[in-house]
């Protein structure tokens, strides 16, 4: 089974591998700099389990669990 | 000499410091407007550099320039269509790579960019060294440095704006290589320059990049121009499947892609790369702030703290605005034509009419400007996106977002907060049908003008539990509004575009005092001008409503009689006195209006000096006058005083029964009759319904009218003994139907056009209005009619109701709705 971002958990890091989406899903993580190569680590998740927060070459983003899924991922 | 204009479009992702670059360059010129046909805010300022105005346009903050979104659509068809001569490109030199994304959009676009470096400190606190030079160099464009918010560098990027707009030589930027996709570009590029009818119209290099990516405008553009479209957008599309056929990767996917590896390229090797420091001060920080425990508790606190010093400290404000609003009233009422006995020349009852409910609103400033204020200072310290990551979760299963927490607490997620700003602020929100869902439901929180009538309510039918009353009305607006927000995304809402929630988590940034009063000031006075415009022409009709038809020539006829009785018996009762000679006539009339004019200026005075001060002018006017309204020892003065007084309660009486009489009368009134047929099953009778109708402009009303309605006997009786003594069948079971149709009350005028502004559609406005009348009637009806038929007590009827909207409200967290792309 593919390793996917919504599996990891605070203080995984990971590098992006691919991303599953062909809709406005994929192409948004793209623009905000989620691409394949990438490394990234799940800084923590919200109180309420969702959503998680990443961080990305010096800069944090957040995103709900179901749209990680979409992100291929392999743990470093 | 001919007035050169020069057109300078701003453009960079958001938390660049985009605006901050925006007010050092255009200072208090700017001007806001919407892009044509959207909701998306145009600002707009210039400045004069070597004697030419410099025209800039503030495009939305993106992180792409894709069609994907309003504001990337907007951003792009104006650098597109609008000819600009130079794009600014303010990027953040601490996180140059991520911003260098958007920079190779513009290059592309082939305006001559120059890149503003900014937040130049920031990048060397976290030891990161850029070479400007060779970063130049690579972009083949200018490059600039500065730390816009303490003005370092702004004279060299204003000289390096005007020297790129008037440069000879063609811009030669930086070409993304994009691999194997080449030689597929290259095709469609030479298919378009066989077209003459787009050559030189736009960049044949974006235009071929564009359609590769599959673009939606871009191929609009095609249709627009070229005969021969559907050819083309055929030979387009084929090559686009054999990319991905060969490449196993969307086009759009791979040209993304390669931008992140020419960004990762360049800050490679323009940047020194950073030492391995210590975790960011704000991620240290989240470690709290985000924190499972003591994250929501640190919410709630800020959220608190919103409330106290606006609601609760504005409210202590008002006590010294309001005094200043009473005097302009008075001096509007000094200037308008003096009042009759019983008759009161239109002119006047209308004037002060519209001053009164222009007042009832300008009262709340203080509260609006300290809102704004402390929003600012959230959106700007970037608290913002992490309310909206801990909330989240509780809101996405309602079919909202976390970035519709703003505009809740706006909205007033407890108690107090006005609809007009919470439905505004929904403007933020990425998501289409979180967006509408929002706007649908903020109307159902809690705004100030619902207050009062909730206050009024309690404090006659539930006295003995007042605290339990105001926390079930306070929390029962969010148990309706969340099931009610749930239900529209699983049917009107249902196929409405959702988006991700791709969230950036800006640094904490210390808010500066000059943009905090700035955006303040700003959004307060939109809002005044925006709202007062529409509650004055409301306030209008209203009146005539309420005015007219009037009462009839018999009644008219039979308050003259009461009128001379009256006057009748005081000439009896001061028969005899030196003083009846003086207040013959005409001077009758004159001394009520002296006793009035004395009474309200003694009020607004205070201290002993000011006192006499206003007994000497009084006494040096009138003096026969003055010695009726302040009689002291003079026995016969006494007397005259005390029939006069009399006389005075007379006359408000007959004009308190004449005004009861008009509204019973009015249109409005007979509306609120003919009502009843339907309303006695929520319990509301003719006087309830002539108070819910009349707060359709402004909620504020509901109180006032039910005031003139239940009169005053008595001087100085509160309105809540009025009411009791007046409504002997009330209940508090009627009370809570009234509160709760309150609660589901439709949006106000302001609110109603604020719908129509950010749902772009007169379908949603009406919407919002109608479905909270039909929910509000069975509702009401529900706990009245129900509450009858089982016998329980108002209190009980609060409890069932209660638990009921919490087990919808539980109950509709688990039903999953589908996501639309």
């Amino acid at each position: 089974m593919k390793l996917t971002l919504d599996a990891l958990k605070p203080g995984n890091e990971c590098f992006v591998k691919r991303l599953a989406s062909r809709d406005i899903l994929g192409q948004r993580l793209m623009d905000m700099g989620i691409y394949p190569g990438l490394k990234l680590k799940v800084v923590r998740n919200a109180p309420l389990e969702d959503p998680m927060e990443l961080e990305l070459d010096g800069f944090y983003l957040s995103l709900r669990h179901e749209e990680a899924k979409y992100v291929e991922v392999e743990q470093v | 000499m001919k007035r050169e204009k020069t057109l300078v479009a701003l453009a960079g992702q958001p938390n660049s410091g985009k605006s901050t670059v925006f007010n050092a360059l255009t200072g208090a010129s700017q001007h806001v407007a919407n892009y044509p046909g959207v909701t998306v805010d145009k600002m707009t300022g210039h400045y004069r550099y070597d004697g030419i105005r410099m025209e800039v346009v503030d495009l939305p903050g993106t992180y792409s320039l894709t069609s994907y979104s309003l504001e990337e659509r907007v951003s792009r068809d104006f650098l597109l269509h609008e000819n600009p001569s130079v794009v600014v490109n303010v990027a953040d030199a601490s996180n140059l790579k991520r911003n260098l994304y958007l920079t190779f959009q513009l290059l592309e676009m082939e305006i001559p960019v120059v890149v503003d470096l900014n937040m130049m400190d920031v990048a060397e606190r976290r030891n990161i060294e850029i070479d400007v030079k060779e970063l130049g160099r690579q972009l083949g464009a200018d490059v600039v440095p500065t730390v816009i918010r303490t003005g370092k560098g702004k004279k060299k990027l204003i000289k390096s704006i005007r020297m790129a707009s008037r440069s000879e030589k063609p811009f030669q930027p930086l070409r993304i290589d994009y691999g194997p996709m080449e030689p597929f570009l290259a095709k469609i590029e030479t298919r378009l320059s066989m077209e003459k009818s787009i050559s030189g119209k736009y960049p044949p290099r974006w235009f071929s990049v564009k359609l590769m990516e599959g673009d939606s405008e871009a191929r609009e553009l095609v249709r627009k121009h070229l005969a021969g479209a559907d050819e083309i957008l055929g030979f387009v599309e084929k090559e686009r499947h054999s990319f991905e056929s060969e490449h196993d990767e969307l086009p759009e996917r791979h040209i993304a892609f390669r931008r992140h590896l020419v960004a990762d390229k360049i800050s490679k090797t323009c940047i020194r790369p950073k030492e391995d420091t210590k975790t960011p001060l704000s991620d240290r920080a989240d470690k709290f702030i985000c924190h499972r425990f003591l994250g929501p508790a640190f919410l709630v606190g800020v959220i608190y703290m919103l409330y106290y010093l606006s609601i609760v400290q504005g409210y202590n404000i008002t006590n010294y605005t309001w005094p200043v609003l009473a005097k302009f009233r008075s001096l509007v009422e000094s200037i308008l034509p003096d009042p009759g006995f019983i008759a009161e020349p239109l002119i006047r009852s209308f004037s002060l009419w519209f001053v009164d409910s222009i007042n009832a609103l300008l009262n709340y400033i203080p509260i609006f400007f300290i809102l704004f204020g402390l929003i600012a200072i959230l959106e700007d310290s970037g608290y913002m996106p992490r309310m909206a990551f801990i909330l989240d979760r509780l809101f996405n299963k309602f079919g909202l977002h976390g970035q519709s927490t703003l505009s809740m607490v706006l909205g007033g997620i407890y108690v107090g907060g006005c609809a007009v700003p919470g439905v505004m602020a929904t403007k933020g929100i990425p998501d289409e049908r979180a967006r509408l869902a929002t706007i649908m439901i903020i109307p159902l929180l809690n705004c100030l003008a619902k207050v009062p009538l909730y206050v009024l309510m309690i404090n006659i039918y539930f006295v003995e539990q007042k605290g339990l009353a105001m926390f079930f009305i306070a929390t029962i607006s969010l148990l309706i509004a969340l099931p009610v927000a749930k239900i529209l995304t699983l049917t009107v809402l249902k196929n409405r575009d959702t988006a991700p929630f791709i969230m950036e988590m800006p640094p904490y940034h210390i808010p500066t005092i000059r943009g905090v009063l700035g955006r303040a000031v700003e959004r307060g006075w939109l809002f005044i001008r925006k709202i007062i415009t529409i509650v004055a022409a409301i306030a209008v009709i209203i009146f005539v409503l309420l005015q007219f038809p009037g009462i009839s020539d018999e009644r008219q006829a039979y308050y003259s009689e009461e009128k001379e009785k009256a006057i009748a018996t005081f000439y009896k009762k001061i028969k005899g006195s030196p003083y009846a000679e003086e207040l013959k006539g005409e001077n009758l009339m004159a001394l009520i209006l002296y006793w009035n004019e004395y009474k309200t200026a003694k009020m607004m005075t205070t201290g002993e000096e000011a006192a006499k001060e206003l007994n000497q002018k009084f006494e040096e006017e009138n003096p026969v006058f003055f010695k009726i309204v302040q009689p002291k020892k003079d026995r016969v003065a006494k007397k005259v005083n005390r029939a006069f007084k009399k006389l005075f309660k007379a006359r408000k009486k007959l004009l308190r029964e004449i005004k009861k009489e008009k509204i019973d009368n009015s249109f409005l009134g007979r509306l609120g009759h003919s009502m009843v047929p339907f309303t006695q099953w929520a319990g509301f009778n003719w006087r309830v319904n002539v108070s819910l109708l009349s707060c359709f402009a402004a909620k504020e009303s509901s109180v006032a009218t039910l005031g003139a309605l239940y009169q005053q006997e008595e001087e100085g009786e509160t309105l809540e003994k009025r009411m009791k003594k007046g409504e002997v069948g009330f209940t508090p079971l009627h009370a809570l139907a009234l509160m709760l149709f309150m609660v589901l009350y439709p949006p106000c005028i302001a609110t109603t056009i604020m719908v129509k502004i950010q749902s772009g559609s007169y379908r949603w406005m009406l919407f919002s209005v109608i479905y909270p009348i039909i929910l509000g009637i069975i509702v009401a009806t529900l706990v009245f009619t129900g509450g009858t038929a089982l016998g329980l007590s108002g209190l009980q009827a609060m409890f069932a109701f209660y638990g009921l909207a919490l087990t919808i409200t539980i109950g509709m967290g688990f039903v999953k709705a589908k996501n639309v792309k």
